[in-house]
Order: C-alpha cells, then sequence, then structure tokens
C-alpha cells in the first residue's frame, strides 16, 4: 500500500522533472537567440543585409570599417564541405566495416579504438595539423605553399567528426534485425548487394543522423580551424579555394572577440556572425529532425 | 525421468539418457519404402526435388544434425516438427546453404536438388538461393514500398524495365494472395502492412525470383488464427507449383496442411513419412510420445 503511493509519487516527480526539463531546453534556445538577436540588430542600422551577407571584404578595423561576411561564410562552406566529403565516406566505410564484415574479435578492439578519437581535444588536433601534418603536406606537394589552408582544416575535422559518424551508424547497423541480412541473401543477393540495398536502407535515420551530427560538429568547431587554416579573411575561389588559406565564421568570432570594445559596430558585426551561426545549426538540425522521422517509415 | 531433449554438446544441454538405451533404428529406410509403395488413399508419389544423403552439420563440437536422409518432394508440403533445439532450422538452413553464413557451422554429406549436390565446389550460391526461396520466422519486409520490397530480388541480377516490373510485382503479389489488399499502397511502406500481410508479402519476394521450393521456418508463430489460416490456405494452392518445407511447433498446422512429415530429436530425423501415418500410426514410440504431446 504505502510502497504504491511512493512508487506513484516517485512516479510524478520523474514525470514532471522531464517535463521541465524539456521546457527549459526549449526556454535555453529561445533565449539564446534573442540574446543574439538582440545584440546583432544595431549592426543593422548602419549597414543594410545585402551589404553585410554579400560584401566581400572583412576588415573591422579599417576606415569606418568593412563588414562583408561573405568570405566567413564561404571559409566556413568549404571547410565544411569538404570535411563531409572525407568523413563521410571512411565513416559509413568504418561503419560497415566494423558491423558487417569484420570478425567479432577485430570489432570489439576497433569499435572503441575509433570511439576514443572523441577523447582528443580539439586543441590537441590542431596542434598535430599546424605542427605536423601542415609542414610536411607544404613540403611535399609543390601546388600548396603555406602549410596552412582549408582542405587541412576539413582533413582534421574529419578526424573529428568520424568518431559521432562510426560509433551512430554503426549502432544504426548493428540494430538492422540479422533477418533482414539474412533475407536478403536468400534471395540471391551477395553481402554487398545486401548492405548496400538492403542494411543501409534499414539503417538510414541513423545514418542520416550520423551525418548532421558530424556537419554540426565541423560547422561549429573553432579551436581546430583557427589553428589550421591560415586565417585570411579572403574569397576562396573554385577549387583552389580547398587549398588556400581561409577564415571561418567560428575562428573570426574567437580571434577577434576578445579586442572589441563592447557596444562598437565590430563587436555587433561578431553577433551577427553568431546569429548566422546558430541559425544554420538550427535549421541542420531541424532538417535532420524532419528526414529522420520521415524516412523512419518509408521510401516510396 | 525426463525425456532427453537436447544434445550434450550443443547450448543447454541435459543430463539424461532414456533414449541413448533404445537401438537406432533407421527410418530413412522405412521412409523410402514407404514412397515406393503407392498409399491406398488415392495419394500419389510426386518426383523428389531435394534428396539428402547422410547430413551431418557441427556447430563446433554441438553435433546438431545426425546422418539425416529425407526426400523433400515436388508439389508437396514436408512438415519439419520436433522439441526446440532438435536441429529444424539447422536442417532447413541446409537447404539453402544458409548455414554458410554461420562461420562455425561445418556440413558433410550431400544435398541433392534436382539431382545436382549443392555442397559440391563451385556451387553458384546466388543461383541456388533463387532457387529454394526462405521466410523466416518474424515477417521481416524490407523497409521500403511494397512495390520495392518484390522488385528487390529481380533488381539484383539485372535491369528490370519499368513495365516488366509492373508485371512481375502484380503476379507475385497475386500469387501470394496479396494483391487485393495493396494494390492501392503499392508505394506505401511495406511497414505499415498487418504482420500477416508482412508474411505474405516475403512469400511474394520469393514468387518474384520464381522459387522452386520455399523453406519456411515457423512463419505462423508470430500470426493471429486467421492470418496462420490464410498462410496455410495459400501453401495449399502454392504447392501447385512448387514444394515446400514448413518448420513448425504446431501439430494441427502440421498434420492440417502437410503430405509428409519428419519428426526431430537430438539431431536426428527419428522418423519420416505421410503425415496420415506420423500421426496416426507412428512406427517409433519416440514420434508416438511427441505427436501425442507426451513432450516438446
Ligand atoms: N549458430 C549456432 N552456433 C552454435 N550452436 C547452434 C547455432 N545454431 C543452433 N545451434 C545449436 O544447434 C542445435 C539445433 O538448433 P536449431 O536448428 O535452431 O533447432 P530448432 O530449429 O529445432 O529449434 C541446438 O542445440 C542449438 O543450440
Ligand atoms: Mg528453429
Amino acid at each position: 500500500m504505502l510502497s504504491k503511493r511512493i512508487t506513484r509519487v516517485s512516479e510524478w516527480i520523474i514525470e514532471r522533472f522531464i517535463q521541465i526539463a524539456g521546457i527549459l531546453g526549449i526556454v535555453l534556445v529561445l533565449v539564446i537567440f534573442f540574446f543574439l538577436l538582440r545584440n546583432a540588430l544595431p549592426m543593422f542600422h548602419e549597414r543594410t543585409i545585402a551589404e553585410v551577407l554579400t560584401g566581400t571584404r572583412w576588415s573591422p578595423t579599417h576606415g569606418e570599417g568593412h563588414f562583408g561576411m561573405a568570405p566567413l561564410i564561404l571559409g566556413s562552406l568549404y571547410v565544411t564541405a569538404g570535411a563531409l566529403a572525407l568523413s563521410i565516406p571512411l565513416g559509413l566505410a568504418t561503419a560497415i566495416f566494423i558491423a558487417e564484415i569484420a570478425p567479432r574479435r577485430v570489432r570489439e578492439i576497433l569499435k572503441p579504438m575509433v570511439e576514443m578519437l572523441a577523447a582528443i581535444p580539439s586543441v590537441v588536433f590542431g596542434f598535430i595539423g599546424m605542427t605536423i601534418v601542415g609542414p610536411w603536406i607544404a613540403a611535399n606537394f609543390d601546388a600548396i605553399q603555406v602549410g596552412q589552408f582549408a582542405a587541412l582544416g576539413s582533413l582534421m575535422l574529419c578526424f573529428m567528426a568520424l568518431p559521432t559518424i562510426v560509433s551512430i551508424c554503426e549502432d544504426a547497423f548493428h540494430n538492422v534485425p540479422r533477418e533482414i541480412f539474412n533475407s536478403s541473401l536468400a534471395l540471391g543477393a551477395t553481402r554487398w548487394q545486401t548492405i548496400r540495398g538492403a542494411v543501409i536502407p534499414a539503417a538510414r535515420s541513423g545514418v542520416i543522423a550520423a551525418f548532421l551530427l558530424g556537419l554540426g560538429r565541423a560547422i561549429g568547431e573553432t579551436m581546430t580551424v583557427l589553428m589550421v587554416t591560415g586565417n585570411a579573411q579572403v574569397m576562396p575561389e573554385g577549387l583552389e579555394g580547398f587549398i588556400r588559406p581561409v577564415r571561418t565564421m567560428t575562428a573570426t568570432i574567437a580571434a577577434e572577440m576578445g579586442e572589441t570594445p563592447h557596444g562598437s559596430l565590430h563587436f555587433h558585426s561578431l553577433f551577427t556572425i553568431g546569429l548566422i551561426l546558430f541559425v544554420i545549426t538550427f535549421s541542420v538540425n531541424t532538417i535532420a529532425d524532419i528526414i529522420i522521422r520521415r524516412s523512419e517509415k518509408d521510401i516510396a | 525421468m525426463q525425456p532427453k531433449l537436447t544434445n550434450s554438446d550443443c547450448h543447454d544441454a541435459r543430463e539424461d539418457t532414456e533414449y541413448a538405451e533404445q537401438p537406432k533404428e533407421d527410418f530413412l529406410r522405412r521412409s523410402s519404402a514407404d514412397a515406393g509403395t503407392r498409399v491406398a488413399r488415392g495419394d500419389v508419389s510426386h518426383d523428389v526435388k531435394i534428396q539428402t544423403n547422410d547430413l551431418d552439420i557441427y556447430y563446433d563440437s554441438c553435433h546438431a544434425i545426425k546422418e539425416v536422409s529425407a526426400e523433400i518432394r515436388e508439389h508437396e508440403i514436408t512438415a519439419l516438427i520436433g522439441p526446440s533445439g532438435c536441429g529444424k532450422s539447422t536442417f532447413l538452413r541446409a537447404l539453402n546453404r544458409m548455414n554458410d553464413e554461420i562461420p562455425e557451422a561445418r556440413t558433410t554429406g550431400q544435398v541433392l536438388l534436382e539431382g545436382e549436390d549443392i555442397y559440391r565446389e563451385g556451387t553458384d550460391l546466388v543461383a541456388l538461393r533463387r532457387r529454394v526461396g526462405q521466410v523466416f520466422q518474424q515477417p521481416n519486409p524490407f523497409p521500403m514500398s511494397v512495390y520495392r520490397n518484390v522488385i528487390y530480388g529481380p533488381r539484383l541480377q539485372r535491369r528490370v524495365a519499368r513495365q516488366e516490373a509492373d508485371e512481375i510485382v502484380e503476379r507475385s503479389l497475386r500469387g501470394a494472395a496479396l494483391w487485393d489488399e495493396v494494390k492501392d499502397q503499392l508505394h506505401k511502406s511495406a511497414m505499415d502492412l498487418s504482420g500477416g500481410q508482412q508474411q505474405r508479402l516475403c512469400i511474394a519476394r520469393c514468387l518474384a525470383v520464381e522459387s522452386e521450393v520455399l523453406l519456411m521456418d515457423e512463419p505462423c508463430s508470430a500470426l493471429d488464427p486467421t492470418a496462420t489460416f490464410r498462410i496455410e490456405e495459400l501453401m495449399l494452392e502454392l504447392k501447385q507449383k512448387m514444394a515446400i518445407v514448413i518448420v513448425t511447433h504446431n501439430m494441427y498446422q502440421a498434420s492440417r496442411v502437410s503430405d509428409r512429415t519428419g519428426f526431430f530429436l537430438l539431431g536426428e530425423l527419428v522418423e519420416f513419412g505421410r503425415t496420415t501415418q506420423i500421426f496416426e500410426d507412428p512406427h517409433d514410440d519416440r514420434t508416438d510420445a511427441y505427436v501425442r504431446g507426451r513432450f516438446g
């Protein structure tokens, strides 16, 4: 009797707690959004939105200040796109190997090893990229003069996004019922056809989630890119942009926030960058959510 | 004393020797003799589709199938019965070489499909598995549309043009008695179908690759009685065109639908013969005990 009541009370408490935590999450996101918005808006008393978003010159302390964010936005885009182009195939292949091909003993060693990559602080990746990988590439490839460039950021980010992508993809593959795999084999499919035609589709919501989480990780990462991408506020152009120095949005905020007078136009412009980042990551997550929910059931 | 149901080298072995004392009889010889004589009831013996000769299967040290020789006949439903863990699924998987996917499984002996040993070196596994299709215990459509589920098999081998694909899908779904129920939702997810519909969809997948033999491992154990009844009806229809082997725990199901029944115990095929004979006049005491529900 008493224990039943205790169970009911504790259930009530847990339920409320979860409810409050959920509401708190939403409130927090809104608060951050309005905080960014409030600090970003004064920017647009003096500059137009088009000017800021499409301007190609970023030099806030030069004369009246130039606040064209296109080089920074493109810089982030290049580094992130490069990181995804490397980490998606690599992550997917690794996950498939671990889940479907490797013998059990190899799997038991490999998965924790990949997951351990996640424990390495981002500054260490930046350090390795800056002092070892970058100089080595610059010394060995004629096309690259300086050991700090966009693709180096992508490479470092790729290693940082891999644990997330591999771990979530592998879980997704692992959770595909064995019968789906066997049914496909029993219809005369090869292992590879089965992985491509039945296992990946069956695991797709997990796979998409993994990619998007990798994307979120890459686009928001600051320290590593600040250290290895060269910090040049120039417009990246074409494929060559990948092997030239760039500067990302995150790196700009990190590098400049400390020496900016509170309330100045420069100050507000950095908040504008923050707001853009927020909108991008928020959209990515929302899209991810929609895709995952929709793909949960059908592909026509 | 409890009857011994499991094999000592296999999982959950139990200590008992009741049956070890009984003389081992070769029931197979009896069943082949049986097959030769036409039974009075007007039953016809059909051509042998699959023949196993001294089939032995081991999982490491576990001897899961012991010298099993049996015949699966065209246009017949063969039921395999026996307590859990006696090797029914293992035997079934030997017929389309799905045991190859289990690393610790080892097979010796012969499985002849229309006289050709499928364990012979150089066997085309892909072709074999298309000829010998399998339906599993849990209905397991691929998480894609009904249409794509059916066309999955044919598309593994070649490009199938849209019009031909439409035809294959319709023919297979009709064959699996599912067409009328799903023709308006071909492009909706197969996951939305009921369990019974999903199981018939799995059958349709096999029909799409024109399987000649259908292996069914407890296909109805996850289904309600109505859905089970529909699968049984379908099996009776399908046997006009193919050979069907069904593993079942349901004694009534075996006696309702099957033409022949094999009783497995501890990896041995204890008795194999016409279903009416197995259920009404079993020659072996162990079979008798089992079909009377004394154990299992
Ligand atoms: N993958 C496996 N590895 C080792 N032993 C297995 C494996 N699969 C089945 N067995 C063993 O083989 C015996 C027969 O199993 P199974 O064919 O599944 O029986 P049934 O289908 O009649 O219940 C059991 O003792 C079981 O423990
Ligand atoms: Mg079984």
